[in-house]
Protein backbone atom coordinates (compact mmCIF):
# COMPACT_ATOMS: atom_id res chain seq x y z
CA UNK A 1 0.00 0.00 0.00
CA UNK A 2 0.99 3.57 -0.55
CA UNK A 3 1.54 5.04 2.90
CA UNK A 4 0.17 8.56 3.37
CA UNK A 5 1.23 11.26 3.60
CA UNK A 6 2.89 11.12 0.22
CA UNK A 7 6.41 12.51 0.08
CA UNK A 8 5.43 14.56 -2.96
CA UNK A 9 2.14 16.43 -2.73
CA UNK A 10 1.05 18.27 -5.85
CA UNK A 11 1.52 22.04 -6.03
CA UNK A 12 -1.41 24.11 -7.28
CA UNK A 13 -0.54 25.25 -10.79
CA UNK A 14 -1.26 28.63 -12.33
CA UNK A 15 -4.41 27.37 -14.07
CA UNK A 16 -5.60 24.60 -11.81
CA UNK A 17 -6.90 26.20 -8.59
CA UNK A 18 -10.54 25.29 -9.42
CA UNK A 19 -9.52 21.68 -9.97
CA UNK A 20 -7.93 21.42 -6.55
CA UNK A 21 -10.69 23.37 -4.79
CA UNK A 22 -13.23 20.86 -6.13
CA UNK A 23 -11.19 17.99 -4.69
CA UNK A 24 -11.85 19.36 -1.19
CA UNK A 25 -15.45 18.21 -1.74
CA UNK A 26 -14.23 15.04 -3.53
CA UNK A 27 -15.48 16.33 -6.86
CA UNK A 28 -13.44 15.54 -9.98
CA UNK A 29 -13.73 18.37 -12.49
CA UNK A 30 -12.35 18.74 -15.99
CA UNK A 31 -11.55 21.93 -17.84
CA UNK A 32 -13.35 22.46 -21.16
CA UNK A 33 -12.89 24.91 -24.02
CA UNK A 34 -16.35 26.24 -24.80
CA UNK A 35 -15.25 27.37 -28.28
CA UNK A 36 -13.89 23.98 -29.34
CA UNK A 37 -16.26 22.05 -27.07
CA UNK A 38 -13.31 19.85 -26.10
CA UNK A 39 -11.96 18.78 -22.71
CA UNK A 40 -8.46 19.89 -21.66
CA UNK A 41 -6.03 18.10 -19.40
CA UNK A 42 -3.76 19.14 -17.77
CA UNK A 43 -5.43 22.50 -16.99
CA UNK A 44 -4.07 25.49 -18.89
CA UNK A 45 -4.68 29.22 -19.18
CA UNK A 46 -5.56 28.71 -22.84
CA UNK A 47 -7.00 25.93 -24.97
CA UNK A 48 -4.19 23.91 -26.62
CA UNK A 49 -6.24 23.63 -29.80
CA UNK A 50 -7.48 27.19 -30.45
CA UNK A 51 -5.40 29.17 -27.91
CA UNK A 52 -8.63 30.80 -26.80
CA UNK A 53 -9.43 31.47 -23.16
CA UNK A 54 -13.16 30.76 -22.99
CA UNK A 55 -12.72 27.89 -20.60
CA UNK A 56 -14.99 26.38 -17.97
CA UNK A 57 -15.02 23.56 -15.43
CA UNK A 58 -17.42 20.68 -15.69
CA UNK A 59 -17.99 17.72 -13.41
CA UNK A 60 -16.29 14.56 -14.55
CA UNK A 61 -18.16 11.29 -14.76
CA UNK A 62 -15.40 9.94 -12.55
CA UNK A 63 -14.96 6.76 -14.50
CA UNK A 64 -12.58 5.54 -17.12
CA UNK A 65 -10.44 2.76 -18.49
CA UNK A 66 -6.79 1.87 -17.92
CA UNK A 67 -4.72 2.64 -21.04
CA UNK A 68 -1.38 1.50 -19.61
CA UNK A 69 0.16 0.79 -16.23
CA UNK A 70 3.23 -0.36 -14.40
CA UNK A 71 3.78 -2.03 -11.06
CA UNK A 72 6.61 -0.46 -9.07
CA UNK A 73 8.40 -3.42 -7.51
CA UNK A 74 11.10 -1.41 -5.73
CA UNK A 75 9.16 1.21 -3.78
CA UNK A 76 10.98 3.98 -2.00
CA UNK A 77 10.44 3.24 1.71
CA UNK A 78 9.03 6.75 2.14
CA UNK A 79 6.38 6.03 -0.48
CA UNK A 80 5.08 2.52 -0.04
CA UNK A 81 5.85 -0.71 1.76
CA UNK A 82 4.93 -3.06 -1.08
CA UNK A 83 4.50 -2.97 -4.87
CA UNK A 84 1.96 -0.44 -6.12
CA UNK A 85 0.38 0.48 -9.43
CA UNK A 86 0.78 3.68 -11.47
CA UNK A 87 -1.55 3.94 -14.44
CA UNK A 88 -2.71 6.19 -17.24
CA UNK A 89 -6.51 6.30 -17.15
CA UNK A 90 -8.63 7.46 -20.08
CA UNK A 91 -11.59 9.19 -18.48
CA UNK A 92 -14.97 8.82 -20.13
CA UNK A 93 -14.88 12.63 -20.34
CA UNK A 94 -12.19 12.36 -23.03
CA UNK A 95 -8.97 13.15 -21.20
CA UNK A 96 -6.12 11.01 -19.88
CA UNK A 97 -4.56 11.37 -16.46
CA UNK A 98 -1.90 9.64 -14.43
CA UNK A 99 -3.05 8.07 -11.19
CA UNK A 100 -2.62 5.13 -8.83
CA UNK A 101 -4.84 2.07 -8.94
CA UNK A 102 -6.05 1.12 -5.47
CA UNK A 103 -8.60 -1.27 -4.03
CA UNK A 104 -7.26 -4.39 -5.71
CA UNK A 105 -4.02 -6.35 -5.81
CA UNK A 106 -1.46 -5.25 -8.44
CA UNK A 107 -1.69 -8.62 -10.18
CA UNK A 108 -5.43 -8.02 -10.76
CA UNK A 109 -4.83 -4.86 -12.78
CA UNK A 110 -5.26 -5.12 -16.55
CA UNK A 111 -5.00 -2.76 -19.51
CA UNK A 112 -8.57 -1.93 -20.51
CA UNK A 113 -9.95 -2.39 -16.99
CA UNK A 114 -12.87 -0.13 -16.01
CA UNK A 115 -12.08 2.05 -13.03
CA UNK A 116 -13.84 4.67 -10.92
CA UNK A 117 -12.40 7.58 -8.98
CA UNK A 118 -11.79 7.42 -5.26
CA UNK A 119 -10.08 9.92 -3.02
CA UNK A 120 -7.02 9.98 -0.83
CA UNK A 121 -6.59 12.90 1.56
CA UNK A 122 -3.68 15.31 1.12
CA UNK A 123 -2.31 17.14 4.16
CA UNK A 124 -3.89 20.53 3.31
CA UNK A 125 -7.52 19.44 2.95
CA UNK A 126 -7.32 18.77 -0.76
CA UNK A 127 -7.81 15.21 -2.02
CA UNK A 128 -5.87 13.24 -4.60
CA UNK A 129 -7.82 11.42 -7.31
CA UNK A 130 -6.90 7.75 -7.40
CA UNK A 131 -8.88 5.00 -9.09
CA UNK A 132 -10.16 1.55 -8.21
CA UNK A 133 -11.93 -1.23 -10.07
CA UNK A 134 -15.46 -0.33 -11.17
CA UNK A 135 -18.02 -2.31 -9.13
CA UNK A 136 -19.22 -4.35 -12.10
CA UNK A 137 -15.62 -5.23 -12.92
CA UNK A 138 -15.11 -6.60 -9.43
CA UNK A 139 -18.34 -8.56 -9.56
CA UNK A 140 -17.95 -9.69 -13.13
CA UNK A 141 -15.65 -12.33 -14.54
CA UNK A 142 -13.55 -10.07 -16.75
CA UNK A 143 -10.23 -10.94 -15.19
CA UNK B 1 8.47 19.72 -48.29
CA UNK B 2 10.48 16.89 -49.86
CA UNK B 3 12.18 19.20 -52.35
CA UNK B 4 13.83 21.61 -49.92
CA UNK B 5 14.54 18.83 -47.42
CA UNK B 6 16.55 16.94 -49.96
CA UNK B 7 19.02 19.80 -50.11
CA UNK B 8 20.68 18.51 -46.93
CA UNK B 9 21.51 15.23 -48.65
CA UNK B 10 25.29 14.76 -48.76
CA UNK B 11 25.91 18.45 -48.13
CA UNK B 12 27.99 17.57 -45.08
CA UNK B 13 29.94 14.67 -43.67
CA UNK B 14 31.11 13.40 -40.32
CA UNK B 15 34.88 13.33 -40.62
CA UNK B 16 35.98 12.68 -37.07
CA UNK B 17 34.64 10.78 -34.08
CA UNK B 18 35.72 9.77 -30.61
CA UNK B 19 34.16 8.03 -27.67
CA UNK B 20 35.23 6.78 -24.26
CA UNK B 21 33.81 3.97 -22.13
CA UNK B 22 35.24 1.23 -19.96
CA UNK B 23 34.28 -2.27 -18.76
CA UNK B 24 34.60 -0.89 -15.23
CA UNK B 25 31.90 1.64 -16.06
CA UNK B 26 34.20 4.42 -14.85
CA UNK B 27 36.54 6.84 -16.61
CA UNK B 28 39.54 8.66 -15.16
CA UNK B 29 38.60 12.09 -16.49
CA UNK B 30 35.35 13.95 -15.96
CA UNK B 31 33.70 17.25 -16.75
CA UNK B 32 35.23 19.71 -19.20
CA UNK B 33 38.58 17.89 -19.19
CA UNK B 34 36.87 14.77 -20.50
CA UNK B 35 34.99 16.83 -23.10
CA UNK B 36 38.24 18.48 -24.20
CA UNK B 37 39.91 15.06 -24.56
CA UNK B 38 37.04 13.91 -26.78
CA UNK B 39 37.22 17.05 -28.93
CA UNK B 40 40.99 16.59 -29.35
CA UNK B 41 40.58 12.93 -30.27
CA UNK B 42 37.82 13.63 -32.79
CA UNK B 43 39.77 16.48 -34.40
CA UNK B 44 42.89 14.29 -34.59
CA UNK B 45 40.77 11.57 -36.15
CA UNK B 46 39.66 14.07 -38.80
CA UNK B 47 43.07 15.61 -39.31
CA UNK B 48 41.76 19.02 -38.27
CA UNK B 49 42.89 21.58 -35.68
CA UNK B 50 40.92 23.41 -33.00
CA UNK B 51 41.53 26.59 -35.02
CA UNK B 52 39.48 25.09 -37.85
CA UNK B 53 36.37 24.87 -35.65
CA UNK B 54 33.73 27.53 -36.26
CA UNK B 55 30.69 25.78 -34.80
CA UNK B 56 30.04 24.12 -31.44
CA UNK B 57 27.20 21.85 -30.27
CA UNK B 58 26.56 20.86 -26.65
CA UNK B 59 23.34 19.74 -24.97
CA UNK B 60 23.79 21.94 -21.89
CA UNK B 61 25.76 24.99 -22.98
CA UNK B 62 27.64 25.37 -26.23
CA UNK B 63 28.76 28.76 -24.88
CA UNK B 64 30.37 27.33 -21.76
CA UNK B 65 32.16 24.54 -23.56
CA UNK B 66 33.32 26.85 -26.37
CA UNK B 67 34.74 29.28 -23.83
CA UNK B 68 36.59 26.47 -22.06
CA UNK B 69 38.04 25.26 -25.36
CA UNK B 70 38.94 28.78 -26.46
CA UNK B 71 36.74 28.54 -29.54
CA UNK B 72 34.86 31.59 -30.87
CA UNK B 73 32.15 29.96 -32.98
CA UNK B 74 29.82 31.56 -35.52
CA UNK B 75 27.38 28.64 -35.25
CA UNK B 76 26.16 27.66 -31.79
CA UNK B 77 23.76 24.90 -30.84
CA UNK B 78 22.53 23.98 -27.34
CA UNK B 79 19.30 22.19 -28.11
CA UNK B 80 18.47 19.80 -25.29
CA UNK B 81 16.06 17.00 -26.18
CA UNK B 82 17.55 14.41 -23.83
CA UNK B 83 19.26 11.41 -25.40
CA UNK B 84 18.42 12.44 -28.96
CA UNK B 85 20.15 15.83 -28.59
CA UNK B 86 23.17 14.76 -30.63
CA UNK B 87 21.17 13.62 -33.65
CA UNK B 88 19.33 16.96 -33.45
CA UNK B 89 22.71 18.70 -33.34
CA UNK B 90 23.86 16.88 -36.47
CA UNK B 91 20.63 17.85 -38.23
CA UNK B 92 20.97 21.51 -37.31
CA UNK B 93 24.69 21.63 -38.03
CA UNK B 94 24.17 19.94 -41.39
CA UNK B 95 21.58 22.58 -42.24
CA UNK B 96 23.89 25.37 -41.11
CA UNK B 97 26.76 24.00 -43.19
CA UNK B 98 24.47 23.57 -46.21
CA UNK B 99 23.42 27.22 -45.80
CA UNK B 100 27.02 28.39 -45.56
CA UNK B 101 26.75 29.62 -41.95
CA UNK B 102 29.82 27.66 -40.85
CA UNK B 103 32.20 24.99 -42.06
CA UNK B 104 33.62 22.84 -39.23
CA UNK B 105 31.28 21.94 -36.36
CA UNK B 106 32.25 20.00 -33.25
CA UNK B 107 29.68 18.32 -31.03
CA UNK B 108 30.70 16.91 -27.67
CA UNK B 109 29.21 15.14 -24.64
CA UNK B 110 30.55 13.74 -21.39
CA UNK B 111 28.83 12.44 -18.27
CA UNK B 112 30.25 10.39 -15.43
CA UNK B 113 27.34 9.37 -13.19
CA UNK B 114 29.10 6.25 -11.91
CA UNK B 115 32.40 7.80 -10.88
CA UNK B 116 30.63 10.93 -9.64
CA UNK B 117 29.02 8.62 -7.09
CA UNK B 118 32.10 6.59 -6.17
CA UNK B 119 34.29 9.70 -6.00
CA UNK B 120 31.73 11.72 -4.07
CA UNK B 121 31.52 14.48 -6.65
CA UNK B 122 28.38 16.60 -6.64
CA UNK B 123 25.62 15.28 -8.90
CA UNK B 124 25.13 17.17 -12.13
CA UNK B 125 21.43 16.39 -12.08
CA UNK B 126 19.38 19.52 -12.62
CA UNK B 127 15.71 20.23 -12.16
CA UNK B 128 13.80 21.74 -15.03
CA UNK B 129 13.42 25.51 -14.87
CA UNK B 130 10.05 27.19 -14.47
CA UNK B 131 6.61 25.78 -13.68
CA UNK B 132 6.63 22.05 -14.21
CA UNK B 133 3.31 20.30 -14.82
CA UNK B 134 4.93 16.98 -13.95
CA UNK B 135 5.22 18.09 -10.32
CA UNK B 136 1.47 18.55 -10.22
CA UNK B 137 0.17 15.76 -12.45
CA UNK B 138 2.77 12.97 -12.36
CA UNK B 139 5.22 13.11 -9.45
CA UNK B 140 2.62 12.56 -6.70
CA UNK B 141 1.89 9.07 -8.02
CA UNK B 142 5.38 7.67 -7.50
CA UNK B 143 6.29 6.80 -11.09
CA UNK B 144 10.02 6.04 -11.16
CA UNK B 145 12.02 7.90 -13.76
CA UNK B 146 12.98 7.06 -16.34
CA UNK B 147 11.89 3.42 -16.41
CA UNK B 148 8.27 3.91 -15.29
CA UNK B 149 7.06 5.55 -18.51
CA UNK B 150 8.79 2.91 -20.64
CA UNK B 151 7.20 0.17 -18.55
CA UNK B 152 3.81 1.73 -19.25
CA UNK B 153 4.55 1.68 -22.98
CA UNK B 154 5.57 -1.97 -22.70
CA UNK B 155 2.35 -2.83 -20.86
CA UNK B 156 0.30 -1.14 -23.56
CA UNK B 157 2.22 -2.87 -26.37
CA UNK B 158 1.79 -6.25 -24.69
CA UNK B 159 -1.95 -5.75 -24.17
CA UNK B 160 -2.57 -4.43 -27.67
CA UNK B 161 -0.31 -6.68 -29.73
CA UNK B 162 0.48 -9.69 -27.56
CA UNK B 163 4.15 -8.80 -27.27
CA UNK B 164 5.86 -10.97 -24.64
CA UNK B 165 8.54 -10.46 -22.03
CA UNK B 166 10.55 -13.17 -23.83
CA UNK B 167 10.51 -11.13 -27.03
CA UNK B 168 11.67 -8.00 -25.23
CA UNK B 169 14.37 -10.03 -23.50
CA UNK B 170 15.65 -11.27 -26.87
CA UNK B 171 16.59 -7.69 -27.72
CA UNK B 172 18.84 -7.58 -24.65
CA UNK B 173 20.29 -10.99 -25.57
CA UNK B 174 21.07 -10.04 -29.18
CA UNK B 175 22.57 -6.76 -28.04
CA UNK B 176 24.78 -8.60 -25.54
CA UNK B 177 26.07 -10.78 -28.39
CA UNK B 178 27.35 -7.60 -30.04
CA UNK B 179 28.79 -6.36 -26.75
CA UNK B 180 30.83 -9.56 -26.43
CA UNK B 181 32.73 -8.30 -29.49
CA UNK B 182 33.42 -4.88 -28.00
CA UNK B 183 36.35 -4.97 -25.54
CA UNK B 184 35.23 -1.67 -24.00
CA UNK B 185 31.69 -2.83 -23.27
CA UNK B 186 30.54 -2.81 -19.65
CA UNK B 187 29.00 -6.28 -19.97
CA UNK B 188 30.49 -8.80 -22.40
CA UNK B 189 29.53 -12.23 -21.07
CA UNK B 190 26.75 -14.18 -22.83
CA UNK B 191 23.19 -13.57 -21.70
CA UNK B 192 20.09 -15.77 -22.01
CA UNK B 193 16.42 -14.88 -22.25
CA UNK B 194 15.93 -16.75 -18.98
CA UNK B 195 18.54 -14.62 -17.24
CA UNK B 196 16.74 -11.47 -18.35
CA UNK B 197 13.40 -12.83 -17.12
CA UNK B 198 14.99 -13.98 -13.85
CA UNK B 199 16.51 -10.56 -13.17
CA UNK B 200 14.52 -8.54 -10.62
CA UNK B 201 11.36 -6.81 -11.77
CA UNK B 202 11.86 -3.06 -11.56
CA UNK B 203 8.81 -1.38 -13.02
CA UNK B 204 6.78 -4.32 -14.32
CA UNK B 205 6.84 -5.58 -17.00
CA UNK B 206 10.46 -4.41 -17.26
CA UNK B 207 13.18 -6.43 -15.54
CA UNK B 208 16.58 -5.11 -14.51
CA UNK B 209 18.17 -6.51 -17.68
CA UNK B 210 15.54 -4.79 -19.85
CA UNK B 211 17.07 -1.52 -18.63
CA UNK B 212 20.12 0.39 -19.80
CA UNK B 213 23.30 0.74 -17.80
CA UNK B 214 24.46 3.65 -15.68
CA UNK B 215 28.09 4.25 -16.67
CA UNK B 216 30.58 6.99 -17.38
CA UNK B 217 30.90 7.84 -21.04
CA UNK B 218 31.85 10.57 -23.46
CA UNK B 219 32.09 11.25 -27.15
CA UNK B 220 32.50 13.81 -29.90
CA UNK B 221 31.94 14.25 -33.61
CA UNK B 222 33.29 16.63 -36.24
CA UNK B 223 30.99 17.59 -39.10
CA UNK B 224 32.13 19.59 -42.11
CA UNK B 225 31.06 20.43 -45.65
CA UNK B 226 31.19 17.71 -48.28
CA UNK B 227 33.78 19.78 -50.15
CA UNK B 228 36.08 20.13 -47.15
CA UNK B 229 35.56 16.47 -46.21
CA UNK B 230 37.12 15.10 -49.37
CA UNK B 231 40.80 15.58 -48.48
CA UNK B 232 40.81 14.89 -44.73
CA UNK B 233 42.35 12.02 -42.81
CA UNK B 234 39.46 9.54 -42.97
CA UNK B 235 36.84 8.54 -45.53
CA UNK B 236 33.90 10.95 -45.19
CA UNK B 237 30.66 9.60 -43.78
CA UNK B 238 27.97 11.68 -45.43
CA UNK B 239 24.79 12.91 -43.79
CA UNK B 240 22.20 11.65 -46.26
CA UNK B 241 19.11 12.49 -44.27
CA UNK B 242 18.09 14.02 -40.96
CA UNK B 243 14.78 14.76 -39.27
CA UNK B 244 13.38 15.33 -35.79
CA UNK B 245 9.94 15.15 -34.22
CA UNK B 246 8.46 15.40 -30.73
CA UNK B 247 4.92 15.09 -29.51
CA UNK B 248 4.99 15.34 -25.72
CA UNK B 249 7.17 16.01 -22.72
CA UNK B 250 5.38 13.98 -20.03
CA UNK B 251 4.39 10.37 -20.63
CA UNK B 252 0.81 11.17 -19.58
CA UNK B 253 0.59 13.50 -22.61
CA UNK B 254 1.92 10.97 -25.16
CA UNK B 255 -0.85 10.55 -27.75
CA UNK B 256 -0.36 6.78 -28.23
CA UNK B 257 2.07 4.83 -26.07
CA UNK B 258 2.70 2.39 -28.90
CA UNK B 259 3.67 4.99 -31.52
CA UNK B 260 6.66 7.28 -31.00
CA UNK B 261 7.40 10.47 -32.94
CA UNK B 262 9.95 8.30 -34.77
CA UNK B 263 7.02 7.33 -36.99
CA UNK B 264 7.14 10.94 -38.22
CA UNK B 265 10.85 11.76 -38.37
CA UNK B 266 12.08 8.32 -39.44
CA UNK B 267 10.23 8.27 -42.78
CA UNK B 268 11.15 11.94 -43.35
CA UNK B 269 14.84 11.26 -42.84
CA UNK B 270 14.67 8.16 -45.04
CA UNK B 271 12.89 10.14 -47.78
CA UNK B 272 15.55 12.86 -47.65
CA UNK B 273 18.22 10.20 -48.00
CA UNK B 274 16.30 8.45 -50.77
CA UNK B 275 16.40 5.12 -48.96
CA UNK B 276 14.00 2.45 -47.73
CA UNK B 277 14.37 0.39 -44.54
CA UNK B 278 15.69 -2.54 -46.60
CA UNK B 279 18.68 -0.38 -47.61
CA UNK B 280 19.90 0.00 -44.02
CA UNK B 281 23.00 -2.07 -43.25
CA UNK B 282 23.37 -1.04 -39.58
CA UNK B 283 20.67 0.34 -37.29
CA UNK B 284 21.81 2.21 -34.22
CA UNK B 285 18.47 2.54 -32.42
CA UNK B 286 18.54 4.11 -28.98
CA UNK B 287 18.04 1.27 -26.47
CA UNK B 288 17.37 2.93 -23.16
CA UNK B 289 15.12 -0.07 -22.54
CA UNK B 290 14.29 -3.12 -24.63
CA UNK B 291 10.85 -1.68 -25.41
CA UNK B 292 12.48 1.49 -26.77
CA UNK B 293 14.39 -0.45 -29.43
CA UNK B 294 11.31 -2.49 -30.31
CA UNK B 295 9.26 0.66 -30.91
CA UNK B 296 11.99 2.05 -33.19
CA UNK B 297 11.89 -1.09 -35.36
CA UNK B 298 8.19 -0.56 -35.96
CA UNK B 299 8.17 3.21 -36.28
CA UNK B 300 11.10 3.27 -38.71
CA UNK B 301 9.33 0.70 -40.89
CA UNK B 302 11.55 -2.35 -40.42
CA UNK B 303 8.37 -4.22 -39.53
CA UNK B 304 4.70 -3.34 -39.26
CA UNK B 305 3.24 -1.73 -36.15
CA UNK B 306 2.69 -4.40 -33.55
CA UNK B 307 5.02 -6.93 -35.17
CA UNK B 308 8.19 -5.92 -33.34
CA UNK B 309 8.00 -8.88 -30.96
CA UNK B 310 7.89 -11.61 -33.61
CA UNK B 311 10.43 -9.58 -35.66
CA UNK B 312 13.15 -9.73 -33.00
CA UNK B 313 12.52 -13.16 -31.50
CA UNK B 314 14.70 -15.09 -33.98
CA UNK B 315 17.73 -12.95 -33.10
CA UNK B 316 17.93 -11.15 -36.44
CA UNK B 317 19.25 -7.98 -34.79
CA UNK B 318 22.30 -9.81 -33.46
CA UNK B 319 25.61 -10.80 -35.15
CA UNK B 320 24.96 -12.62 -38.40
CA UNK B 321 21.33 -11.49 -38.46
CA UNK B 322 19.61 -9.66 -41.28
CA UNK B 323 19.35 -6.35 -39.38
CA UNK B 324 22.46 -5.65 -37.28
CA UNK B 325 21.26 -3.37 -34.48
CA UNK B 326 23.34 -1.63 -31.82
CA UNK B 327 26.59 -3.27 -32.83
CA UNK B 328 28.61 -1.59 -30.08
CA UNK B 329 26.53 -3.37 -27.44
CA UNK B 330 24.09 -0.51 -27.02
CA UNK B 331 22.89 1.31 -23.98
CA UNK B 332 21.93 -2.10 -22.62
CA UNK B 333 25.48 -3.54 -22.53
CA UNK B 334 28.08 -1.05 -23.83
CA UNK B 335 27.59 2.23 -22.01
CA UNK B 336 24.82 4.63 -21.00
CA UNK B 337 25.89 7.81 -19.23
CA UNK B 338 22.41 9.38 -19.38
CA UNK B 339 22.17 10.80 -22.90
CA UNK B 340 23.35 8.01 -25.16
CA UNK B 341 22.67 9.45 -28.62
CA UNK B 342 26.32 10.44 -29.17
CA UNK B 343 27.39 6.79 -29.14
CA UNK B 344 24.87 5.91 -31.86
CA UNK B 345 26.58 8.36 -34.21
CA UNK B 346 30.12 7.28 -33.31
CA UNK B 347 29.42 3.58 -33.89
CA UNK B 348 27.51 4.26 -37.13
CA UNK B 349 30.50 6.22 -38.46
CA UNK B 350 32.97 3.51 -37.45
CA UNK B 351 30.88 0.81 -39.10
CA UNK B 352 30.76 2.79 -42.34
CA UNK B 353 34.53 3.29 -42.18
CA UNK B 354 35.03 -0.45 -41.62
CA UNK B 355 36.83 0.01 -38.32
CA UNK B 356 34.82 -2.29 -36.06
CA UNK B 357 37.01 -5.41 -36.01
CA UNK B 358 35.19 -8.57 -34.94
CA UNK B 359 31.84 -6.77 -34.85
CA UNK B 360 32.23 -5.17 -38.29
CA UNK B 361 29.19 -5.57 -40.53
CA UNK B 362 30.62 -6.59 -43.90
CA UNK B 363 30.14 -4.06 -46.64
CA UNK B 364 28.18 -1.58 -44.52
CA UNK B 365 27.29 1.41 -46.71
CA UNK B 366 24.22 2.91 -44.98
CA UNK B 367 23.77 3.29 -41.23
CA UNK B 368 21.00 4.95 -39.26
CA UNK B 369 21.44 6.63 -35.88
CA UNK B 370 18.01 7.00 -34.31
CA UNK B 371 18.01 8.94 -31.06
CA UNK B 372 15.28 8.93 -28.43
CA UNK B 373 14.99 11.68 -25.86
CA UNK B 374 13.22 12.08 -22.51
CA UNK B 375 10.32 9.58 -22.20
CA UNK B 376 9.82 8.54 -25.84
CA UNK B 377 9.31 12.27 -26.31
CA UNK B 378 11.71 13.51 -28.98
CA UNK B 379 13.05 11.32 -31.75
CA UNK B 380 15.74 12.34 -34.20
CA UNK B 381 16.93 10.25 -37.13
CA UNK B 382 20.28 10.62 -38.89
CA UNK B 383 20.91 8.62 -42.06
CA UNK B 384 24.62 8.23 -42.84
CA UNK B 385 26.28 6.81 -45.94
CA UNK B 386 29.65 6.12 -47.48
CA UNK B 387 31.00 7.72 -50.65
CA UNK B 388 29.54 4.76 -52.57
CA UNK B 389 26.00 5.82 -51.65
CA UNK B 390 26.26 9.22 -53.31
CA UNK B 391 25.67 8.05 -56.88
Amino acid sequence: MISPPRPVEPPVGEASAPFWEATRAKRLVVQWCTACERPIFYPREVCPVCLGSSLEWRDSQGRGRIDAFTVEHRPQPSFADEPYVIALVDLADGVRMMTNIVGCRPEEVRVGMEVVVSWEPLTDGRNLAVFGPAPETRAGGAR
Amino acid sequence: MSGPERTLRAASAIVGVADAASPTGELDLHGRALEAAMVKEALDDAGLELSDVDGVCHAESSMAVAEYLGVHPRFTESTMTGGSSFEVHVEHAAAAIAAGLCEVVVGVYAATPRSDRTQGRPSRRRLPAGPNPAAEWEWPFGLRMPMGPYAMAASRHMARFGTTSEQLAQIAVSTREWASRNPRARYQSPLSVKEVLDSPLQCAPLHLLDCCLVTDGAGAFVLTSAARAKDLARPPVYVLGAATAHDHMMISQMPDLCVTPGAVCGPRAFAMAGIAPADVDVLMGYDSFTITALLHLEDLGFCAKGEGGPFVEDGKTGPGGSLPMNTNGGGLSYTHPGMYGMFLLVEAVRQLRGECGSRQVDGAEIAVAHGSGMVLSCMSTTVLGTEATLG
